[in-house]
């Protein structure tokens, strides 16, 4: 196990320049793309290589860069230095559409498709086959439903694809990537709103592709799924290229170590746990919903949530977890079952009512439900505060900064400058202060919906450190991830999800481990 | 399964034109049993005549509403084309260069707006309003008066019909209103350049990473609407058989009613020039009933429209909810 | 009233190059022009008199004619601030001016100040009302403030029609006339209404949480919404707020011209309202907002007006020498001009601000 000092930045381990696995060249190669945005140096002369018929993953931490190198890559973004090279022949690309015409076609983390259209029009969009110079219908439906099934997909072409999941959607994403014939197909976090069926099926189309000879670029921070498809990575941290390796001689520590340039026992301290060793289950608890539920989003559940206790919701992507949470926060008005806070009987509404009831609720989506970006740091931070008291009462300036200044170093926020907007912060940084903003409220059950989604490895542990501290305090938090570990890591008890329905409850303890989960969300509670 | 979903997506995105077609259905049978003549032919085919130009200008706000876009300057360009041909008329110039020079005016000033709508990343709103102000400024100055058309060719134009099955008759301003119909059909059906205006509508974002013409296409769609709107102006010379300044005031949101009372959702993506189509002809009934009543002052034309494009929009609105 | 830079990173010169970036700039500087513009053609034009009691002059003739765009801006503002917009102005503002007149004229005593007063707080109850129609059906209904207000828009004139029977009002009050009209401790009444709200709205805004609470509604509803912040009641406000000022404006106007006419008063108002708005500054996209930039638009907007007159220039060719002058400035205000003006190094992204589209989920 090497240990590379923090800070460290540079090229090992490179293969020669021109040769690749067999010999065979590049089919694309970017060499010392820079980026740079207001402020900020994204790329810094980095390298890539991508050779035919492998699976090469580009990893790196929250804001390492990888997104950018994409986008250089693909024309969305423009580069300030360094030269990229399609087939050996050096190309500009000004537009999307001239990188898709190079071959290089590319499937976003965010879906990147029409949702008001049909899935047969989403795959064949801009390729659609003509007759007459007019768009033939019935031909762009057969050749869709044959990409369909080419990707194990049974779905009705002629179906508005906003009528299908997220999961449903990606794959459409994919097929429509395979159409133009792509030598070159990046897939940008392809896997995270993927359930496990769904991720093998993706893998299998991948194989497939790489045995055809397509080169793939693979992005991923599942660890895991990056050690099983792919055959060669690249390390980013902060903009730079830490190095390039083979799969197959790299360990998982090294790879941690090498992306977030710290040692392998820190990642060991870096492992939270909640202290189970008080059970805070006795007295009345802070939060009992009875036959709580909404038709079309969750079947009636009942849940107690007990001071100082973690409750963690488990389940797979749709299996209903955001939904309970929305219900318990107000942000969804249940119209089944009844609710109590401390014993009394509590109606919540409106996000409104349950925050004058202590409840608190960090959205899993940051970007459309939490972030204000063209405030402040310092605004977004007091805005649930300003709230409470209403548009009259302003908080006095002092007390603001002193509460700012309080959570920003607590909370290690970067960069610690309270008058940037929001906006211009890293992913992680951002749910910082979010949840700066939740925190600043003082709340007593404070709902957290993937708070460490998308987030480098050191903020996680933050966060993660956050919410056991908190418990151990005696605040109530539940706790939504769809990382099983991190929920085991951190839960009392923990309540499991499925197809919209809660299916079971456990109760944490050393023996309870991933599996056993599993094993309950797959058999739907029933032994 | 799949099957659900199909039924499912066919009532979602036809609903809106399907409650147009009834309140249509609605508007005849209450003209036709209230008023002795209501149904007849003349009436109906009126209705076609009267609008033709209004079809004109609701194709074309169709294609720019279904990119999420709006423009407010189709009734100002209206005006201008009307009152540019009459003026060149009046001076001697042929109509046979008139005709298409005018439409040509309306084209360039929709390119004007498209490039600052793209280029410039002006909001579509702000930019078809200093384009209608720039219009009718310019109207002003080309006809401070109302200039009257005598052109021969011109005239002999406007009043050329004829008779469908005998009854039903049918000017050359109708012919071109639903020539242009048939044409935008086409276009948002069957090409590419149609299938990116709804992308567009559905996600400009994503239409752009998809490789689609984004730019191109935005810029079009404004070009799209500005040549309707000159197409319009045309054709309401026709109408009226004269140039006059102020003509088209508050027409672009006769445009907007239609289109929306047609089923197009103003966030884009969704509808179909034939429910803008079927709009006019919502709108047109209202007037004719009012007519026929007689009793009624036509201020209740603006107050009954008002009215039910706030039922349609309730509705639309009562849709998206039941989705959610 | 304060106005909010948005500063990028800042890559040009420090003080010269924040002055040239502040939101504020260019549209001082067209105002400054047009001013110099004005005063080489007639020479007089800035100069002020006391005459019959009271300030005279071409600048006092600005003060007083802006006083009814000053007061409809104001709440398009705020409204465009949490991503509104409200059409319907114009036809609120010919529905009070309606409503007062014929009130006056049916009365016995059309010259008594209790008359006018019951007839302003008519006009103004019923503007409030319209604005709290326009505030539930985009609030509460959920419909876009387009067409929300383009329904108030359309039937709004209709409505006036009827209040007026489809003839022009016309009345004799002096009371009522003072509104548009009058003076006071020398400076014209309407501008000192005007002025007044204005400057109470801004201190408002301002001293208050609500201008941020506003911005935040504006910038992100939902996550204002799940921050317990009172999105539909603030929405709400806004909307009835533009429609009480529309309706203070359409007494004004009104009062200017002792008529109700219900198809002429008030028409294209909204635009100029609008245009305002837009040059001082503000995004019609919503969030933050800069009343005084709005303050200077239609400072702008009233002098333009008397502008092309001073020049000689025919009344008929105002419209188009507006239309260049908002062509001009919004070209000049367009986020591609700023950006180059603000000599950043070409960055060109298709897709917009790098960070905004890197705030999203599983973020790499």
């Amino acid at each position: 196990m090497t240990s590379t000092p923090a800070g460290s930045v540079g090229t090992e381990q490179g293969p020669e320049r021109g040769a690749g696995p067999g010999g065979r060249a590049p089919v694309v190669e970017m060499t010392g793309i820079s980026v740079e945005f207001p402020g900020v140096k994204a790329l810094d002369g980095v390298d890539l290589r991508l050779y035919p018929g492998e699976v090469h993953a580009l990893m790196g931490e929250n804001g390492a860069g990888k997104s950018t190198l994409i986008k250089a890559l693909t024309g969305v973004y423009g580069i300030d230095d360094g030269e990229i090279r399609v087939g050996g022949t050096p190309l500009e690309f000004s537009w999307p559409g001239a990188a898709q015409a190079a071959g290089i076609a590319t499937v976003y983390q965010e879906v990147n498709l029409c949702a008001n259209l049909t899935v047969a029009e989403n795959i064949m969009l801009g390729n659609e086959p003509r007759r007459l110079g007019a768009i033939d219908w019935r031909a762009t439906r057969r050749l869709a439903a044959g990409h369909l099934a080419t990707m194990g997909l049974d779905i009705d072409p002629a179906s508005s694809l906003g009528a299908h999941s997220i999961a449903v959607q990606q794959l459409v994403a994919i097929s429509r990537a395979m159409v133009v014939d792509a030598k070159v197909l990046i897939l940008d976090e392809p896997t995270s709103s993927l359930d496990a069926d769904e991720v093998a099926r993706l893998f299998a189309v991948v194989r497939r592709l790489r045995d055809q000879g397509v080169a793939i670029l693979f992005v991923s921070h599942f660890i895991e799924q990056v050690y099983e498809i792919s055959d060669r990575m690249t390390v980013l941290r902060n903009g730079a290229r830490v190095g390039e390796y083979p799969t197959a001689e790299i360990t998982r520590a090294e790879l941690v170590s090498r992306m977030i340039g710290r040692t392998m026992e820190v990642l060991e301290d870096l492992q939270v746990r909640t202290d189970r060793a008080v059970d805070p289950t006795e007295g009345t608890p802070f939060l009992r919903a009875v036959g709580l539920g909404r038709r079309g989003s969750v079947e009636p559940f009942d849940l107690d949530v007990y001071q100082g206790e973690v409750v963690g919701l488990a389940g797979l992507l749709g299996s209903g977890r955001t939904e309970v949470a929305r219900l318990l926060a107000g942000a969804d008005r249940a119209d089944a079952g009844a609710v109590r806070i401390k014993g009394a009987p509590a109606r919540l509404r409106n996000p409104r009512a349950a925050i004058d009831r202590d409840i608190a609720f960090s959205s899993e989506d940051r970007k459309l439900e939490g972030v204000v970006g063209d405030l402040t740091v310092r605004e977004n931070i007091v805005l649930g505060l300003q709230a409470e008291r209403g548009w009259l009462r302003r908080l006095p300036g002092r007390q603001v900064d002193e509460i700012v200044d309080r959570y920003v170093a607590a909370l290690n926020v970067r960069p610690a400058d309270p008058d940037a907007l929001l906006r211009n912060l890293s992913g992680g940084n951002q749910q910082k202060v979010l949840l700066a903003r939740w925190l600043a409220t003082a709340p007593e059950l404070l709902i957290l919906d993937e708070p460490t989604r998308g987030i480098d490895v050191g903020a996680k542990a933050e966060i993660q450190r956050l919410v056991a501290d908190l418990a151990a305090r005696g605040m109530s938090v539940v706790f939504i991830s769809a990382e099983l570990e991190e929920v085991l890591r951190l839960s009392h008890r923990i309540a499991v999800m499925r197809d919209r329905q809660k299916v079971a409850e456990l109760t944490n303890s050393d023996d309870v481990g991933v599996d056993d989960i599993v094993e309950l969300i797959a058999s739907g509670g029933d032994r | 399964m799949a099957n659900v979903a199909r039924r499912a997506r066919l009532d979602r995105r036809y609903l809106p034109v399907v409650g147009t077609f009834v309140v249509l259905a609605l508007l005849v049978a209450l003209g036709g049993v209230r008023y002795d003549n209501f149904l007849s032919v003349g009436v109906l085919a009126n209705l076609f005549i009267n609008n033709a130009f209004l079809i004109v200008l609701a194709v074309g706000m169709t294609f720019v509403i279904l990119t999420g876009g709006i423009d407010l300057s189709v009734g100002a360009v209206l005006a201008l084309s009307s009152v540019t041909a009459a003026y060149l008329m009046q001076a001697g110039v042929p109509a046979g260069v008139v005709i298409p020079l005018v439409v040509v005016v309306g084209s360039v000033i929709g390119l004007l707006v498209g490039v600052m709508v793209h280029v410039f990343e002006i909001q579509p709103f702000i930019a078809t309003l200093a384009a209608m102000f720039f219009a009718r400024g310019l109207c002003f100055v080309i006809a401070p008066e109302s200039i009257p058309i005598k052109d021969e060719t011109f005239v002999a134009l406007a009043s050329w019909d004829t008779w469908a099955g005998g009854q039903w008759r049918i000017t050359s301003s109708v012919v071109i209103a639903l020539a242009v119909v048939a044409v935008a059909f086409y276009l948002l059906h069957y090409t590419q350049f149609g299938r990116t205006v709804y992308a567009i509508g559905g996600g400009e974002q994503s239409a752009r990473l998809m490789g689609l013409p984004v730019a191109r296409t935005k810029v079009l769609v404004y070009v799209v609407s500005g040549t309707c709107a000159g197409l319009g102006g045309l054709l309401f010379a026709m109408f009226s058989r004269s140039g006059y300044s102020l003509s088209g005031v508050a027409m672009e949101l006769d445009a907007i009613a239609a289109v929306v009372i047609g089923g197009t959702l103003l966030t884009g993506g969704t509808g179909f020039v034939l429910g803008s189509v079927l709009g006019v002809l919502v709108l047109g009934l209202i007037q004719t009933i009012i007519t026929f009543e007689g009793t009624l002052s036509s201020w209740w034309t603006k107050i009954v429209i008002g009215a039910l494009l706030l039922v349609f929009v309730v509705l639309q609105r009562l849709l998206t909810l039941r989705r959610t | 009233m304060s106005a909010t830079a948005p500063t990028p990173a800042p890559a040009a010169s420090g003080r010269l190059g924040a002055v040239v970036r502040h939101r504020l700039f260019w549209p001082v500087t067209a105002l400054v022009a047009l001013l110099v513009v004005n005063t080489v053609s007639r020479p007089s034009f800035l100069s002020v008199s006391v005459l019959d009691g009271h300030l005279y002059g071409s600048p006092v003739d600005i003060l007083r004619n802006c006083a009814p765009l000053m007061l409809v801006a104001l709440g398009m503002t705020l409204v465009i601030a949490t991503r509104g917009i409200d059409l319907s102005v114009g036809a609120v503002v010919a529905i009070a001016g309606a409503v007062a007149l014929s009130f006056i004229a049916t009365s016995p005593d059309p010259g008594s100040p209790a008359t006018v007063l019951v007839a302003v707080g008519l006009a103004l109850g019923l503007s409030l009302v319209l604005g709290v129609w326009n505030g539930f059906l985009v609030a509460v209904v959920g419909v876009q403030p387009i067409i929300a207000t383009l329904i108030l828009m359309t039937a709004g004139r209709g409505i006036a029609m009827l209040i007026t029977q489809g003839q022009i009002t016309t009345v004799t009050s002096a009371p009522f006339k003072t509104l548009g009209a009058g003076f006071w401790l020398g400076l014209p009444v309407a501008t000192l209404i005007a002025f007044g709200v204005f400057g109470l709205v801004a201190l408002l805004t301002r001293r208050t949480a609500l201008g941020v609470l506003v911005e935040a509604v504006g910038i992100n509803p939902s996550a204002s919404r799940l921050a317990g912040v009172r999105a539909r009641t603030i929405v709400w406000t806004v909307f009835a707020l533009s429609g009480l000022f529309s309706g203070l404006a359409g007494l004004i106007l009104a009062s200017n011209v002792m008529a109700a006419d219900a198809n002429n008063a008030g028409l294209f108002i909204e635009l100029d309202a609008i245009l305002a708005v837009v040059i001082g500054g503000t995004s019609l996209a919503g969030g933050k907002f800069s009343l005084s930039g709005t303050f200077v638009g239609v400072l702008i907007i009233a002098t333009l007006s008397l502008t092309v007159v001073n020049l000689g220039i025919s009344p008929l060719v105002t419209p188009l020498f507006k239309a260049l002058v908002v062509v001009a400035v919004t070209l000049v205000q367009s986020p591609v001009a700023r950006r180059k003006l603000a000599a950043r190094p070409r960055r060109r992204t298709s897709s917009g601000s790098p960070s905004g589209s890197s705030t999203s989920k599983a973020v790499a």
